[in-house]
């Protein structure tokens, strides 16, 4: 299973931090600095994969970002690379060749789409398209809302005039 | 327009407009001052509970969250924004509480009530919304509160509801195995399904559900094998299909969880693991191997093989797929290549052997993750006909490795050389390299093993002394190396001198006693030598002394100095050695004999009796004594210890053999002073023979009568006999009325074991079940108020005789427990007989805080294991 999932910029700042796992805010705070010390530090062409407190983190690096996933010992390391390349790939579908700053002012939107991809540590979904459709149904929901909302102001705001 | 007009309420900044100014601060000092203002403005916010903005603020506060500033303030605007009805609020509160929240935090017991709502909702994405907040974040609680909607969702209509269901599903049974039983059949209908996402979820949640219930497992394998083989072939047949399309395989992600759940299935079952080869069989040959992909595939096609049930042909099949793999230039397909070779080695040793040159490449890699997985790997390959060729491939690697892996090398070869070594000679001869090369990285347990293996190979006495003196001459920086040669000059250095013992592979050197001297010179004068070293230093200098005349007052003037050290060890030592120099020739040869030879055996046995940090005790070696109780210590104490019959058996401090002998364990003086322990004084006799630390006590003891009683042997043999001639001439010296350090060498005599005169604790019943009754003894060091001496005795009360008994005990922090071994590991039937261990009991809250301590007590019944576990707070109150 995937403990966390962490999204770190080559200069060390957190873009998406999400746990499976219970961690309390000081450990995760002390996971996060310990990990980007040893992910960033090492060499390109080295292999991706770090042991780490008894668990692997699989990482990779993707322009200025890395994305880590911890997993257990048994699990399949090279899977678990092939997931984060599906993620990279659905969010690059979703901003259109997504940058870290999409993820920066956009990062809720990764983190809906993550939530689409993993529960409880797990995969939930090996079709990109059908993530796409799921976000694209939802995001849909928020802007009709949105638009009932706005409305709805706009009547008020016609009658108190 | 609007939203101008709505701005007016709030002070609130927009979230890009937020993240924007963040971005923009050039030091830490401004973004905490932007989020400082950022954060008031919210809590602001909050408090006039602005509906409009909730949304908003708690999509700032997630970002604020991420740089690591505390967002507690918010965690209830999740809450309240989980309840509103519509969907874009929900969207964004689940979403800040799985952020802010985990599901240790007493709030989430809160939401519980709007998942339940939620997961009954009319729309399936807020369905969605609830199902992947519970599987990311729920408690045990929350899991069996709604457990039933979750296992309902798992037939919903959607396909999407019912994946996220499935995954929800292994978070619960993963808090509440209990509830597994309820999941078996829906989880089993998964696996009938078509729609990808569903099957992978069902086919994960049958693996999880296999994992925790034999009945989950039993019906799985019984109902699903065929069905599941079916489903990969499939799978592994089918056209290309865009959607799941991966570097040309249809779903690589469905194969991996399929062949890991056949996995489960095989495992022990010779019947499902023979209904599986032939597809094993065909992914293993047809899978693609050059993406990640196929190699993931692979991989665990691999794994699976080696699991099941035994099929020859496929083992060599797996074992050619992890040798193409460790030949593959891409560094992450060798390292799961290493990582699964170990695995392999346990049933395919040979097959494993034969890829031997590429693994010891592999240690070289340049790459960490890589050099430790094959590290470990060449580890297990050694054996008595590969070690010599091994030893030396890593030693010489050793020279030229990185900093940061030397430690783990270093442990490395002196467990193979020490483990396999065929001869002494070579074990020294390697032992001598890897110190000289990285000493600084040898544990003391090692070097202190090399020595009493020096101690013992008598012919190889001088062969070894020029051996270190050479490489002293070369890597003296090298602290253990240092001491190593301290010591043997300090005991063979004539050797060094008179080339005594040459062996023909060796050169004879040319070395003066002066020069001797001049090693342990260097070594004392020397910087960076810590006080251990100087502590030996000086010993190996008092034993020079006079076995070199010509030296002696050359090694006066460089113990004098000493005298003024700020360290009491070395004054103390520096005093007295000058002393016995200087003013006690006639006893001085006699007091500074060679050492006996140390004892192998015990040492190892008191080595594993006092492994750091080992809360099991292993009871393999020890001396058993007439009294019953085991007592691993060296023979040469045994020999000393005149006490040990009559007196409680002597719990060593867990120091190492040659600290006490050379009397550096800097422990143990301190210990002493709280006069009159009985614990130590049967192993410290040599150590006050060299160190003379005890105080004085009263010489009355019977120790010394029965020493003065040898007075009249003149020619001394055993350490016992040097001992009373010691004692004899320096009470005579003493007589004669000459300085205080006479008082001090008559001290050295035993002191009698003094009756524990603390408050008396009762005994406690600490544990009895059906089968086992344990009772605790207790007793105090004087002067320590804080340590307990516990002595705990095991009674069987079954009639079965208990073999491999261990007992195990665990304390909370404030607490330090140290365990002797076990005075043996059988148990006999029905009360005849016991099994008696001590532990040590520091209590670092003594006065505030009882003992507390949790045990577990495992042992074998006719070779089946047995296992208790209790926890025991019934300890007398002021321990």
């Amino acid at each position: 299973m995937i403990h966390f999932v962490l999204l770190i910029s080559r200069q060390g700042k957190v873009r998406l931090t999400k746990w499976y796992s219970p961690y309390s805010q000081k450990e995760r705070n002390k996971v996060i600095r310990e990990l980007s010390a040893v992910v960033l530090s090492r060499a390109p062409k080295l292999c991706n994969f770090v042991e780490w407190r008894g668990y692997k983190v699989v990482y990779k690096r993707y322009a200025s970002l890395y994305f880590c996933m911890c997993i257990d010992d048994e699990d399949n390391e090279l899977e678990v690379l092939e997931m984060i390349h599906h993620f990279v790939e659905i969010l690059d579908r979703y901003f259109g060749s997504v940058c870290e700053l999409d993820l920066i002012f956009n990062f809720h939107k990764a983190y809906y789409i993550l939530d689409e991809l993993l529960i409880a540590g797990e995969l939930q979904e090996s079709s990109k398209k059908t993530v796409a459709r799921l976000i694209a149904a939802q995001d849909s929901l928020v802007e009709t809302a949105k638009e009932e909302a706005s409305s709805i102001s706009n009547i008020i705001a016609q009658a108190t005039k | 327009m609007q939203s101008s007009i709505m701005n007016t309420f709030s002070s609130g900044t927009r979230l890009r407009d937020m993240i924007r100014a963040i971005r923009a601060c050039k030091t830490a000092a401004e973004e905490r001052a932007v989020v400082r203002k950022e954060c008031a403005a919210i809590r602001a916010s909050i408090n006039e509970n602005d509906q409009d903005y909730m949304h908003r603020n708690l999509a700032k506060l997630m970002f604020i969250h991420m740089l690591g500033y505390p967002t507690h303030f918010g965690q209830m605007e999740c809450l309240k924004l989980i309840a509103s009805p519509g969907f874009p609020e929900k969207r964004i509160g689940y979403l800040g509480l799985m952020l802010l929240l985990d599901e240790r935090q007493e709030v989430l017991m809160l939401v519980t009530n709007s998942l339940k709502q939620d997961l009954n909702h009319i729309n399936q994405y807020i369905v969605g919304l609830a199902l992947c907040a519970l599987g990311n974040i729920c408690s045990a609680e929350m899991a069996r509160d709604l457990a039933p909607e979750v296992e309902r969702l798992l037939q919903f209509r959607d396909p999407n509801i019912r994946k996220k269901a499935a995954l929800c599903s292994i978070r619960i049974i993963k808090k509440v195995p209990d509830l597994a039983e309820n999941f078996i059949n829906p989880a089993i209908a998964l696996l009938r399904e078509k729609h990808h996402g569903v099957l992978i979820t069902g086919v994960q949640l049958c693996t999880d559900l296999c994992k925790i219930s034999t009945e989950a497992l039993e019906l799985v394998r019984k109902k699903c094998t065929d069905g599941l083989v079916r489903t990969l072939r499939d799978l592994a047949n089918s056209p290309y299909s865009p959607e799941y399309d991966i570097a040309g395989i249809t779903d690589p992600f469905l194969h991996i969880r399929l062949l890991k759940l056949l996995r489960v299935l095989g495992e022990g079952d010779a019947d499902a693991s023979d209904s599986m080869n032939d597809i094993l069989a065909q992914v293993a040959t047809k899978t693609e191997s050059n993406k990640v992909a196929g190699n993931a595939i692979l991989y665990e096609c691999v794994q699976t093989i080696m699991s099941i049930e035994d099929n020859g042909g496929l083992r060599v099949l797996a074992i050619n797929i992890l040798g193409r793999f460790l030949s593959n230039r891409d560094n992450n397909i060798r390292y799961v290549a290493l990582n699964m070779l170990m695995k392999a080695v346990t049933f395919d040793a040979q097959a494993v052997q034969r890829h031997r040159a590429t693994i010891l490449e592999c240690v070289k890699d340049s790459d960490a993750s890589i050099r430790k997985r094959a590290l470990e790997l060449v580890y297990v390959l050694v054996n008595e006909t590969n070690v010599k060729p091994l030893a030396k491939e890593l030693i010489d690697y050793l020279k030229v490795s990185d900093h940061d892996f030397r430690g783990d090398l270093t442990a490395k070869i002196c467990s193979i050389v020490a483990k396999f070594s065929p001869e002494k000679i070579w074990y020294i001869d390697q032992m001598l390299k890897v110190i000289s090369e990285a000493g600084n990285f040898v544990k003391d347990e090692v070097w202190h093993a090399l020595i009493v293996v020096i101690s013992n190979a008598s012919e190889l006495h001088g062969y070894t002394v020029r051996a270190l003196y050479r490489a002293f001459q070369t890597s003296a920086e090298q602290e253990i190396l240092v001491r190593v040669t301290v010591w043997c000059i300090g005991e063979y250095g004539d050797m060094l001198v008179n080339n005594v013992g040459m062996l023909d592979i060796e050169d004879s050197i040319t070395v003066t006693e002066s020069d001797a001297v001049d090693v342990v010179e260097i070594a004392i004068k020397r910087h960076a030598s810590d006080l251990t070293t100087k502590a030996m230093a000086l010993v190996a200098l008092l034993k020079l002394s006079s076995r070199f005349l010509s030296c002696t007052e050359r090694i006066r003037e460089i113990i004098v100095p000493f005298k003024g050290n700020f360290v009491l060890e070395l004054q103390q030592r520096s005093i007295e050695f000058n002393s016995i120099v200087a003013r006690h020739q006639n006893i001085r040869s006699t007091l500074v004999e060679r050492m006996p030879v140390l004892d192998e055996a015990t040492f190892v046995g008191r080595r594993a009796g006092s492994l750091p940090g080992a809360a099991s005790t292993t009871t393999a070696t020890s001396v058993s004594l007439p009294n019953g109780v085991a007592k691993p210590v060296a023979p040469l104490v045994d020999l000393l210890d005149l006490s040990s019959d009559d007196a409680p058996a002597p719990s060593s401090s867990g120091g190492d053999l040659l600290h006490d002998l050379l009397g550096v364990d800097l422990s143990l003086p301190s210990q002493q002073s709280g006069a009159g322990q009985s614990s130590n004084s049967g192993t410290d006799v040599l150590l006050d023979l060299l160190s003379i630390g005890t105080p004085s006590a009263p010489s009355s003891s019977s120790t010394v009568n029965i020493l003065s009683s040898n007075a009249s042997i003149e020619a001394p043999v055993s350490p016992l006999d040097d001992l009373s001639s010691l004692s004899i001439s320096s009470r005579t010296t003493s007589n004669a009325g000459a300085a205080p350090v006479m008082d001090l060498l008559d001290g050295f005599s035993l002191s009698p074991p003094t009756e524990n005169n603390g408050p008396v604790h009762p005994s406690i019943t600490a544990f009895e079940s059906s089968h086992v009754r344990l009772t605790f003894d207790f007793s105090k060091e004087p002067g320590n108020p804080q340590t307990t001496i516990v002595q705990a005795t095991f009674i069987n009360l079954s009639s079965e005789t208990y073999t491999d008994f261990v007992f195990q005990a665990a304390v909370p922090k404030f607490l330090q427990l140290h365990l002797d071994p076990a005075s043996s590991n059988t148990l006999p039937a029905a009360g005849n007989g016991s099994i008696t261990q001590n532990l040590k009991v520091t209590n670092s809250q003594h006065g505030k805080k009882s003992l507390i301590m949790r045990v577990r007590i495992a042992y074998k019944i006719n070779g089946k294991d047995s296992l208790e576990e209790g926890q025991i707070s019934n300890f007398p109150r002021g321990l």
